[in-house]
């Protein structure tokens, strides 16, 4: 926010200012190539991808009336919502302990924090798949949960990697952001929570909407670990179509891509209309 | 506060994995450096017809066509007919859910502790005798599954399952070589070597156009059948060979790959790719060339899957009656003429379509050089490292 | 509690008992994250660490007895030395290249007007928003003999076009694959530089290079840092991309550890590769907090 007419000097003048237009030019191509193949091909008339043979809308008919993939979008949007909710919860709330508060075992409960995100997919998957293969039986005692369905485990192995992303993103706006403001509210009699909700909260919701968005895709994406862990009736798309593509990448899965795709940057798009209308509030207020 | 809490939990799981502690009463033999060769795949079939008998009555007994609640179905992916589910569905009155795996060690990893919560599983040949010495799948209910006699003679007693006392066999294949003979011409020899040598590679223009299955066991053992080897061989010196033979081909081999190889054929990628017999005929109608698929003459793969009800089934009563309901003949031919894998069914063969019946792609007219995997034990790892060497 | 902070100027006494307080409402605050963490990530972790030390069962089964090194003694073995240096290469090399690229285009974008840098940030999320295997997928379309790609290179007479199933197409995925992750902390990082610095370097050098190297790099150096790691965690894991665009010929780590699992079914070598794999990271990591760093 310390910009202003600082900006205009920030761009280089001349030919370097032409080579680095180019320069993102080129990789925004480069980001959408196989957007544009798999859009394409998803209208492809034929079995295979690949091999161009005509115009067709039988890979969506046939989509809507495969109930399996449907249920499977269902399993993954459910599984992401709940562990997007929970991971923003608990990843914002870990953010203010470390960034507002001191106390004993911080630094300790930070490193662990960030453990998460070092740790490759492959032996997370391979941690989660032991750890409710060994205590699956002593986990469906605790009264409520039945961990036979899927679901329970999807959002809770998505939800142990997305606090430590969210938390870090919502962390880095903390940082930015003066606690004086903070400290003038608590000044004026207003307790914790009132502090938090009327003053922190607003100033923080750019990085909690980041945090959500980093969550929500990264539950969507999210092969690897699913794969491990999803049980009975709990196959997410991202293992479903992992498993058709095994049997060949029919424009099939790239139509289901294009209906996911479409249906995620329409939430994109309305997120965002959400985050600037926050942000007009806030500098109105 | 927070170190001792952990350090308190992580006591706590060792105690507790302590308590969990099998027996100790075999010491290990798997020192993983060099593993012993002492077990023969034969051993692992001994168990079957001993513990047999004596576990029957540990399971809940069904009768033909008596349901236990909805069915939780474990199988390969796109290996159903979503017709005959519904026609289940319709019948019995009961709910299907079915998932998919793409490969035996995926499904076991998930349901060996137990309370997975599948009733039915379909694991190959090896699998299967490896879950019943794992005892996690339950003998089938004879009573139960009046049509089990529906199927072949053949399979009736296969080696991972003596008197197919625990399995039920639902579809079968080879896995062999499929080859775009619009390339090549038409007369090439029946051969491993056209993915292993190089004289062949140079002679049709196969170099960089050869994909191999990146499978330890089917890789490995493709080039043990190349050496006139078996393919359940547990010989460290026929391996160091096979081994020697891959290396030697990487150079040549545009991938390994276990999912894509019949589309990169038909997709003019590779000319000649190692793979399953249904997946090969299913793209070549896609393609556009002369495309040509068989099993080498030194022998090759044969492999079947199964149908197996796990020991802890929820409903396996459900899961019996299912079991009868796909060996049925009308409804096994109608899997067949779904997914164009051989039925093991004989009693279907008179509804399967002529076309199928005939695709020696599909029933080879010679079986005699065909052998199962067998799963060896211990030496397993083995293949996984050869591959792995081969690769490095 | 809310009395001691409405007094806490009051006296040094009662000043201190606030501080303690506040400690504790920070623990309450973050104690929800560390039980959740502790169940489902460090027990979990603590599993893979005993299965490390367990032994295969002659059916394949992880058998928590017969507690042994032998998975950590097979470390030492040529073969796994060569996948290790093989993956790390790959990774340096991955991480560098995305370096490079993704630098110029958070600058570009940290410089836009507001609007437009919102745009340009979501344009990079939106493809990611699809399913990761299909864009790999789609890359194997484009990278194939015939495909758009190839065709351009060859079009452009840089030579023979067709590079699936080698290294280059594997860094090509991985490159594609993680390029956001380096380029949304570096655009964190360059959108909180104060310019009226750079103008101030600017005057003092009169070179634009030199007050980029003398102002801007170190400033940015904390999204470097977050990048690189970010980039390099998975690109050291990958196995998915490696198999589709590289044809899987050369064994790298992700994929030599899913092998152990899936294959071999040999739980304590793959559990022993992980804690490897892990202890890398760890290094990759303390070197970052040495540098500085604290957000990524």
């Amino acid at each position: 926010m310390n910009k202003g007419t600082a900006l205009s000097t920030a761009e280089p003048k001349g030919a370097s200012r032409w080579a680095l237009r180019l320069h993102s030019l080129l990789i925004y191509l480069f980001f959408y190539a196989p957007i544009a193949v798999l859009v394409v091909f998803s209208f492809n008339d034929a079995q295979l991808v690949g091999d161009w043979k005509g115009f067709s809308l039988d890979w969506y008919e046939a989509f809507f009336d495969n109930e399996n993939i449907q249920e499977s979008i269902w399993i993954s949007v459910k599984v992401c919502i709940a562990s997007t909710i929970i991971s923003v919860v608990l990843g914002t709330m870990a953010a203010l302990s470390l960034e507002r508060f001191r106390w004993w075992g911080q630094k300790a409960f930070d490193a662990v924090l960030y453990l998460p995100i070092i740790i490759p997919d492959v032996t997370m998957a391979v941690m989660m798949l032991a750890f409710f293969n060994e205590t699956a039986d002593l986990i469906n005692l605790i009264p409520g949960v039945d961990l036979s369905s899927g679901l329970e485990k999807l959002v809770l192995s998505h939800v142990a990697f997305n606090i430590s992303f969210v938390s870090v993103v919502v962390r880095a706006r903390l940082a930015n952001l003066d606690a004086t403001m903070e400290e003038a509210a608590s000044d004026l009699y207003a307790n914790r929570w009132q502090t938090f909700r009327r003053v922190t909260l607003p100033q923080i919701m750019p990085g909690i909407i980041g945090g959500a968005l980093l969550a929500i895709t990264l539950s969507l994406d999210d092969v690897v670990v699913s794969s491990f862990v999803a049980s009975v009736g709990g196959t997410p798309i991202s293992v479903y179509v992992f498993g058709l593509a095994r049997k060949g990448v029919s424009p099939l899965i790239n139509a289901v891509s294009v209906v996911m795709l479409s249906a995620s940057m329409l939430l994109i798009l309305g997120s965002l209309a959400f985050q600037r209308a926050t942000q007009f509030a806030r500098e109105d207020s | 506060m927070k170190k001792w809490i952990a350090l308190a939990a992580l006591l706590g799981v060792f105690s507790m994995v302590a308590a969990g502690c099998g027996s100790d009463e075999e010491t290990s033999s798997s020192s993983a450096a060099a593993p012993a060769e002492t077990e023969a795949p034969a051993e692992t079939e001994a168990p079957a017809e001993t513990e047999a008998p004596a576990e029957e009555s540990e399971y809940k007994q069904c009768a033909a066509g008596e349901t236990d609640g909805d069915l939780n179905f474990y199988n390969w992916t796109e290996y159903m007919d979503p017709d005959l589910i519904t026609a289940f569905q319709d019948e019995f009155g009961v709910t299907v859910t079915e998932d998919f795996y793409p490969s035996n060690e995926e499904m076991v990893a998930k349901v060996q502790q137990g309370n997975s919560g599948y009733d039915m599983v379909v694991p190959s040949d090896y699998m299967v005798s490896i879950l019943i010495e794992e005892e996690l799948i339950q003998p089938v209910q004879e009573a139960a599954v009046p049509n089990k006699g529906n199927v072949d003679a053949l399979f009736a007693d296969p080696p991972y399952d003596p008197g197919a006392v625990y399995s039920s066999a639902y579809q079968w294949g080879t896995t062999g070589i499929g080859i775009d003979i619009g390339v090549t011409g038409p007369d090439i020899p029946h051969t491993w070597g056209l993915l292993f040598d190089a004289d062949l590679a140079e002679q049709y223009g196969l170099a960089g156009k050869i994909s191999l299955l990146d499978d330890p066991r089917e890789t490995m053992g493709a080039a043990l059948k190349y050496l006139g080897y078996s393919l359940n061989s547990t010989s460290e010196s026929e391996l160091a060979e096979a081994e020697a033979i891959i290396k030697d081909a990487v150079g040549r081999v545009a991938a390994f790959d276990s999912d894509q190889y019949s589309e990169l054929v038909v997709a003019g990628e590779t000319i000649v790719g190692h793979g399953y017999s249904g997946n090969f005929l299913w793209d070549f109608e896609e393609g556009e060339s002369e495309y040509d698929y068989f099993v080498p003459d030194e022998g090759g793969t044969v492999w079947v899957d199964n149908m197996a009800v796990l020991s802890d089934a929820p409903h396996p009563c459900t899961a019996f009656a299912f079991m009868n309901f796909l060996l049925d003949a009308e409804n096994g031919a109608q899997l067949t003429n779904y997914n164009w894998y051989a039925s093991p069914n004989g009693a279907a063969l008179p509804y399967i379509d002529q076309e199928v019946l005939d695709n020696p792609i599909i029933y080879p007219p010679d079986q005699s050089k065909l052998e199962y995997i067998a799963d060896t034990g211990d030496f397993e790892i083995n293949f996984t490292d050869a591959l792995t060497r081969a690769r490095s | 509690m809310k009395k001691l902070l409405e007094k806490k100027s009051s006296s040094a006494g009662l000043e201190q008992q606030a501080v303690k307080a506040k400690a504790r409402q920070g623990f309450f605050v973050g104690l929800p994250s560390i039980i959740y963490l502790l169940i489902f990530f460090l027990i979990p972790l603590g599993y893979v660490i005993a299965y490390s030390f367990a032994t295969r069962s002659r059916t394949g089964r992880t058998e928590l007895r017969d507690w042994n090194l032998d998975a950590y003694v097979r470390l030492g073995e040529e073969v796994v030395q060569a996948v290790a240096w093989r993956s790390l290469w790959i990774a340096v090399l991955t991480t560098v290249i995305c370096l490079l690229l993704a630098y110029p285009l958070a600058f570009y974008i940290s410089t836009r007007r507001p609007v437009i840098r919102n745009l340009l940030l979501i344009g990079i999320m939106i493809p990611f928003w699809s399913n990761f295997l299909i864009r790999t997928y789609a890359w194997r379309v484009l990278l194939s003999s015939d495909g758009l790609f190839t065709r351009i290179v060859e079009e452009l007479g840089l030579g023979e076009g067709r590079i699936l199933f080698t290294q280059p197409a594997v860094i090509l995925g991985l490159v594609y694959g993680y390029l956001p992750f380096m380029v949304l902390p570096l655009y964190a990082a360059i959108e909180r530089i104060d310019w009226s610095l750079v103008e101030g370097a600017r005057d003092l050098y009169a070179s634009g290079w030199k007050a980029f190297r003398r102002v801007v790099w170190p400033l940015s150096r904390p999204g470097v840092i977050a990048g690189s790691i970010l980039v390099f965690v998975p690109s050291f894991g990958a196995y998915v991309t490696p198999a589709i665009l590289g044809g899987n010929k050369q064994s790298l780590m992700g994929s030599y550890i899913v092998d152990q699992f899936m294959d071999a079914r040999n739980g304590p070598l793959g559990s022993s590769l992980s804690v490897l794999v892990l202890g890398v990271m760890l290094i990759g990591t303390l070197i970052y907090f040495r540098q500085g760093g604290r957000n990524l």
